[in-house]
């Protein structure tokens, strides 16, 4: 699986990825963690506002820092809405 | 009927204005053998009451409006917007530009988001307009501060300047001053995503709250520093001859002076307030501010990414005209207000 973090690298952004990456770590999931800061990228990958989250390309979360545990039931049932 | 009006004075000058806060600080400087009377007593009163009552202010705003803004993610917007046309398409984009969150950093996504789902180049531009110089937080600390007939009043000029802003650059069929890779890769994938539940808003609002807090409070001691000074330590005179009714270029000044600034409006307030305290006009005062939160060097700079040079300067001239106007028909009409 592939999480994408979307954001031009602002304060939000940054918390977002240490969310994600501590939702990661606590569970061991297997899982390559990329920030996209294009915002063309950004804006093709259909997220309106910044930070957004993605996974495998698909925006699940944006405009907002989900915490920790929003995450982690994201990155558990990907296929389940949030 | 007069049993309203008290309240809502009530409203207006204790909860909103926090003039009892005011006094407790008064009180307690004098006990410190602080004369409020001397330059530095009332500098030090004026920064001490400024900086709480914007702080209080601004934390229980941005929490309530972020929770109310919640509901009205772009998405949301651009799919209300995609079923009208026209001008009351104008209308509705600058009200919602009034309740969409918005931050600068996600101008250019939202640009590009409205743009592909095939908006009108006047509607994005009218909520681009109205989103950053009005909302609901600038009505509520306007009313704090100013009184209501001001506070209504700066909102309904801010839609009106949103609307005709867009209107007017849809009529001048700019569509080709576009950045190409906007249109380029054509449709946008229109995400949806699923409604938040409540425990999920309140989370966004006290998030919101803590990094606009973060984010603004400096501003706000500037601003709050910069009022200080100027209640206290600027002569009169000077004020009424540069912003006053003696200088009949005081709002293209103050408007040129504030278009390159970027601050917050929470920033904006106390300096707004020193100067009206010390006699410039009304019109000139929120021509200022208008100006100041609407455009920015940095915003500027971020929209060129998606506007060729034509659009953008179209865009800088129908937004400091418009403010301009404005403020003169706000010191044509300042007898009203105040």
């Amino acid at each position: 699986m592939k999480i994408q973090i979307l954001g031009s690298g602002c304060g939000k952004c940054r918390r977002l990825f240490a969310n994600v990456e501590s939702a990661v770590k606590r569970n061991g999931i297997d899982c390559e963690i990329v920030k996209i800061e294009e915002i063309e990228k950004i804006a093709e990958m259909g997220a309106m506002m910044t930070p957004a989250l993605a996974l495998d390309g698909k925006v699940v979360c944006s405009g907002r820092v989900p915490g920790v545990e929003e995450i982690e039931k994201i990155l558990m049932h990907p296929s389940l809405p949030a | 009927m007069e049993t309203m009006r008290l309240i809502w004075d009530f409203i207006q000058n204790q909860i909103l204005g926090m003039k009892w806060l005011n006094d407790v600080i008064g009180a307690g400087l004098e006990k410190l053998g602080i004369d409020l009377a001397t330059r530095f007593g009332g500098t030090v009163c004026f920064f001490l009451y400024d900086t709480i009552k914007i702080t209080v202010l601004l934390c229980f705003l941005i929490f309530v409006i972020s929770y109310i803004q919640s509901y009205f993610p772009p998405e949301r917007s651009r799919r209300i917007l995609g079923r009208c046309h026209g001008f009351p398409a104008n209308m509705l984009a600058a009200l919602l530009g009034t309740v969409t969150p918005f931050c600068s950093c996600s101008s250019i996504p939202l640009f590009i988001g409205f743009t592909r789902a095939g908006l009108p180049l006047g509607v994005t531009f009218s909520f681009l307009i109205s989103s950053p110089m009005v909302d609901l937080g600038s009505l509520v600390l306007l009313t704090g501060i100013f009184g209501t007939r001001i506070a209504v009043a700066y909102v309904v000029v801010g839609l009106v300047l949103a609307v005709f802003g867009g209107f007017l650059i849809e009529k001048l069929r700019m569509e080709d001053q576009v950045e190409d890779f906007i249109r380029k890769t054509g449709a946008c994938n229109a995400t949806e995503l699923p409604e938040l539940t409540g425990r999920e808003r309140l989370i966004y609002a006290k998030e919101q709250m803590a990094e606009t807090f973060r984010k603004v409070f400096p501003y706000v001691l500037i601003g709050v520093g910069a009022g200080a000074f100027i209640h206290n330590w600027i002569p009169e005179e000077w004020i009424q001859k540069i912003l006053g009714d003696g200088n009949p270029a005081g709002v293209i000044l103050a408007v040129l002076a504030g278009v390159p600034m970027y601050a917050d409006i929470f920033g904006m307030v106390p300096v707004a307030e020193a100067l009206l305290a010390k006699g410039a006009q009304l019109g000139t005062v929120l021509a200022f501010m208008m100006a100041v939160t609407t455009l920015s060097l940095p915003s500027v700079i971020m929209l060129r990414k998606a506007v060729k040079p034509k659009l953008l300067a179209l865009f800088v001239a129908v937004c400091t005209g418009g403010i301009m106007m404005i403020g003169y028909l706000f010191n044509l009409f300042q007898n009203l207000f105040i």
